[in-house]
């Protein structure tokens, strides 16, 4: 299954490569052109009817995780996080480091010999460290060295109600909608983009945005979802299970309303449930795409997923359909001229 | 429903705090001699009634003893300064009447503080009415121990009273000694002593039966009061069928005879998963080799304080609960 | 069973205190192979008796490590599904945030125990240390879907299989205290080979996390004259030191203290020097976390040692112990029971 090859792939930000020859391998025979920029983004062009105006689909490929800073003489191993990362969802959990994935365990000192003081902090990222249960740095060194990447070991589960628990459904998922279309919509024309590092402050999505010059654009993002009991209803940014998120605001970009409003208007047309993704926190690659240039309108959809940026991300497998449902409709329309 | 409020109103009247079950014990005995085969009391005091049955030995606790007060010290215009037996909140009993086992009352108050919240019991005194030391040693000694003084009430749905902890689970026990009828096992009901000081009466009287099966009848907390921490027992919706606390996690048999029992008789039960406090059977499970247990919970509102709140419909499907489990072929 | 093997067996399995129930046959068939009795007793302690040389009087050494590990419990279920729980036995809340669990209702149920995103997070709140009050396991069903297979007082686990890491170490859950029951089966295949002269009751006990309730029926039962705790101990990470932890893959630890009967520690000590089985020391002033602290106080009185496994991380997902610290210490057993006999067993029970 696609979703699951995505999500337990690495590609921590900076680190993308395995993500992206997966990616590369699945869609080169759907598509007219494909090429690497010189940063690393896959940029691939699907040709249709003739369209006046450029439309770009972006999903980044990166996940948030760690990378490795230096080796201890006990043979431990001190990291440091890439993105954004609660430091206390670390603690405890398993990981796989470099390119040969050796596993291994973010430990730290046990509770019984920590001061009751001790108790109520959080544990910082220096009280962390990686076991891999080597004896000395010596032997550390033979499997694992300083600047090897580090992604969760957590595997593509699916559970409940029709639920996914992965690592990096932010972005895989967006990742996985986005090759789903390029493999199956044909005859319009589009550019289908997978950018680099926008964990670590949307490095990919200018450059890209710059060689395709899009007219419109549309961001597919997995988003943050906090659907907790007993919140009030302005503080739930997205729902789980009530369709594809449509973005207002956030850190870096006021959502265009018209293109917004009619993206609204065509699910209602077309019966699929969406919701408003009601935050204004975080930020996603729209915000250096619709500045790029002259400018250009953007909207993100997202897939509302919960514990977001944690080894145990879980997203709605309804949601994920209906997403791509809405965007395809969206492409449609686009085809007609009406976007 | 046959409640019978006289018996559960004369239970928590009378006095009896740790290490000072007599009078309790002796209303006890009056109640169930005609019903039981033998009735023993213990070193410590527990009183021991034997049912005579063919099946597993089963040992039913339930602790006579209640929560109270001793008087420490007695100073020269005779107000008295106490320590507590068992777990008493200074901010349950500030304003609150006392009464002694000779009859004396006296009432809790406290010095002038700045700030209430730090207050503690050596800052609390009881006030007997009376002007010297010398007038006040004539009523109470040093080392006396008084209890809650505090009316009993009723409504259809409650049981308004002090010390439902845990006359309500002798309240029980009594009620089925008299109900049953030819027991399929052998049972030996306990009125246990000093629980609330520590499961210390049930810890002997579970060596010298040496049970097959051991049972408690206790109150336990809730969760469905304004903002309560999180419990997922209210009143009303049934006996409670302890999984765990923090003298016991429950045997996994024990525990499922009495949810099947309660599904297949259709009583009203709740599961109780008590992330505090402890019971009788904390002591028994680990009796010599062990011994299987569990406990039917009665839940409880404002327990240990002096009006403490049951539901007549709980008590009563304990009752119905305990008496089939009981009347089980293990 | 080759070790490795059974250890990985044993800690892919669940068994929260009280619900141990699921570990009887995997254990069973591992020690009935070299025991000549086993029972189950009342409280689900599985006592392996392997009889000594001669027929009658053997000396009876107790052997136990608990079976039970620590984990959660569901208390209360909200109204769109997720899950409230409370610990069993002591875990660091910390620890389980963001955690795979597996919820042991009437079927076993997937769930994650779910986390705020950092978007939505003040910095006060990233500094200060979640509680359990403040985590939901989400299951993804909805309230009536699930209360068909989960109910209140259903156990929960962390889901977690065993993990090799190098050189023979390996990380999981409830190695606390699986090395421990797997050292048993490592002395039993020693003791196998031998014509040792004690009587050998080797014990997985219950509910030792949660107050030793299994170590104090069956030393009640067993009635031993040495009485001999085979648990985990700190392993050395950075912020420990020698003083307060043993290291990894240097062998067993001897407690020294209170809770050790001295003349008989002496002895064990004796006996991995005279062998050369690698071992360490480890010091407890008073009682001992372990079942060690149970058995002294049964009966009369039950003279007790405790030897460690060294393991890291203790309490959490991510446990990481050496295979030849177990096997070490299987052997430190084997010999140990070896060198006991009627006739020296006075002598050294002697203060």
């Amino acid at each position: 299954m696609l979703l699951k090859k995505l999500t337990e792939a690495s590609g921590v930000s900076g680190n993308e490569k395995e993500v992206r020859e997966l990616i590369i391998s699945e869609i080169k025979d759907h598509v007219d052109s494909i090429k690497v920029d010189r940063i690393g983004n896959i940029i691939a062009y699907k040709k249709g009817v003739n369209n006046s105006k450029t439309l770009m689909i972006a999903a980044h490929m990166d996940e948030v995780g760690l990378l490795i800073k230096d080796i201890d003489s006990s043979g431990l191993l001190k990291f440091i996080p890439v993105g954004g990362i609660d430091k206390r969802i670390l603690v405890s959990k398993p990981v796989l480091i470099g390119k040969d994935k050796v596993p291994g365990v973010i430990g730290a000192k046990p509770i019984h010999l920590q001061k009751k003081s001790e108790w109520t902090k959080a544990l910082e990222i220096d009280d962390l460290y990686i076991d891999i249960g080597a004896t000395s740095k010596e032997d550390a060194e033979k499997y694992v060295k300083v600047g090897d990447y580090v992604c969760f070991y957590s595997q593509y589960t699916e559970f409940g109600d029709n639920l996914v628990k992965a690592k990096a459904l932010d972005n895989r998922v967006g990742c996985s909608i986005l090759i789903d279309l390029i493999k199956k919509v044909n005859d319009i024309n589009f550019y289908g983009v997978f950018t680099v590092m926008e964990e670590v402050g949307l490095i990919g999505a200018g450059p890209a945005a710059y060689e395709v010059n899009p007219d419109i654009s549309i961001v597919l993002e997995g988003t943050l979802c906090y659907d907790i009991p007993k919140l009030d209803s302005h503080l739930v940014p997205t729902y789980l299970g009530m369709g594809p998120a449509i973005s207002l605001i956030d850190r870096t970009t006021i959502f265009d309303a018209t293109l917004r409003e009619k993206i609204i208007d065509i699910s209602k047309k077309n019966n699929i449930p969406c919701q408003y993704r009601k935050t204004s926190m975080g930020g996603n690659d729209s915000g250096k795409i619709h500045t790029n240039r002259k400018g250009s309108l953007t909207t993100t959809i997202s897939v509302p997923c919960r514990y977001i940026h944690s080894p145990t991300s879980v997203m709605s497998l309804e949601d994920y359909n209906n997403t791509y449902k809405l965007v395809n409709a969206v492409l449609l329309e686009f085809k007609k001229g009406e976007l | 429903m046959n409640f019978n409020s006289e018996l559960l109103k004369d239970l928590v009247k009378v006095y009896g705090p740790s290490s000072k079950e007599n009078l309790i014990r002796q209303f006890i005995i009056e109640e169930i001699k005609e019903f039981v085969d033998d009735i023993v009391i213990d070193p410590l005091g527990n009183l021991i009634a034997h049912i005579k049955g063919d099946g597993k030995k089963i040992m039913i606790s339930s602790h006579m003893d209640q929560i109270g007060m001793m008087v420490t010290d007695i100073d020269e215009e005779g107000f008295l300064r106490f320590t507590n037996i068992g777990g008493i909140s200074p901010y349950n009993i500030i304003s609150q009447r006392v009464i002694f086992e000779n009859g004396t009352i006296g009432v809790i108050s406290h010095e002038p503080m700045k700030d209430m919240s730090k207050i503690k019991l050596e800052n609390m005194y009881i006030d007997l009415g009376v002007f010297s030391k010398k007038e006040a040693e004539e009523k109470v000694k040093v080392g006396d121990i008084c209890i809650y003084h505090s009316q009993f009430n009723e409504n259809d749905n409650v049981i308004f009273a002090p010390y439902l902890d845990d006359r309500v689970g002798c309240f029980i026990a009594i009620e089925t000694i008299k109900k049953l009828k030819s027991p399929t096992n052998d049972l030996y009901f306990v009125f246990s002593v000093q629980e609330e000081v520590g499961l210390r009466g049930a810890k002997t009287a579970a060596y010298s039966i040496d049970p097959d099966i051991g049972i408690a009848l206790d109150v336990t907390s809730n969760g469905d009061t304004p903002k309560a921490k999180r419990f997922a027992i209210s009143l009303n919706k049934g006996a409670a069928i302890k999984v765990k606390d923090n003298s016991i996690i429950c045997h996994p048999l024990i525990k499922e005879t009495l949810v099947d029992l309660a599904k297949k008789n259709k009583i009203p039960y709740q599961m109780e998963v008590l992330e505090f406090g402890g019971t009788d059977v904390g002591a028994i499970h680990i009796n010599k080799e062990g011994v299987p247990s569990g406990a039917i919970s009665i839940p409880t509102r404002y327990i240990h304080s002096v009006i403490e709140m049951a539901s007549k419909n709980d008590i009563y499907n304990c009752i119905i609960l305990l008496n089939e489990f009981l009347m089980n072929k293990f | 069973m080759e070790s490795k093997k059974f250890l990985e067996l044993l800690c892919n399995s669940n068994g929260v205190s009280g619900y141990e129930d699921n570990l009887k046959n995997i254990i069973i068939d591992n020690f009935k192979t070299y025991c000549d009795d086993i029972e189950v007793d009342k409280l689900g302690n599985i006592i392996g008796l392997k009889k000594g040389a001669s027929a009658e009087n053997n000396p009876k050494i107790m052997l136990a490590a608990h079976m039970d590990e620590i984990g959660l419990m569901v208390k209360d279920i909200e109204e769109n599904g997720f899950l409230r729980f409370t610990n069993i036995g002591g875990i660091d809340p910390r620890t389980i945030l963001g955690q795979e669990v597996i919820v042991h209702g009437k079927k076993d149920l997937f769930g994650v125990i779910g986390s705020k995103p950092p978007h939505l997070q003040d910095e006060e709140e990233r500094d200060k240390a979640i509680t359990i009050e403040d985590m939901i396991i989400d299951v993804g069903f909805p309230k009536d879907k699930l209360e068909k297979f989960i109910s209140v007082g259903d156990t929960i686990t962390i889901n977690r299989r065993l993990l090799n890491l190098k050189n023979d170490r390996m990380a999981g859950k409830a190695l606390d205290d699986r090395a421990g029951i797997v050292s048993l089966l490592e002395c039993l295949k020693e003791l196998h080979k031998t014509n040792h002269e004690p009587d050998v009751y080797v014990v997985a006990t219950v509910q030792e996390e949660v107050g030793m309730a299994g170590a104090f029926t069956s030393s009640y039962k067993i009635n031993p004259d040495i009485g001999i705790a085979v648990d985990v101990g700190f392993g050395t990470t950075p912020e420990l030191n020698n003083s307060n932890s043993i290291e990894l893959g240097k062998g067993a630890g001897i407690t020294l203290g209170g809770n050790i009967h001295p003349t008989l520690r002496e002895k064990l000590i004796c006996i991995a020097n005279e062998y050369n089985i690698s071992h360490q020391l480890e010091i407890t002033p008073g009682a001992t976390g372990t079942d060690a602290r149970a058995m002294q106080i049964t009966r009369e009185g039950i003279p007790s040692l405790v030897i460690s496994i060294p393991l890291r991380y203790m309490h959490t997902s991510v446990e990481v112990v050496d295979i030849v610290d177990i096997k070490n210490t299987g052997k430190l057993l084997a010999f140990f029971i070896n060198a006991i006999s009627n006739e020296n067993l006075e002598g050294l029970l002697c203060y």
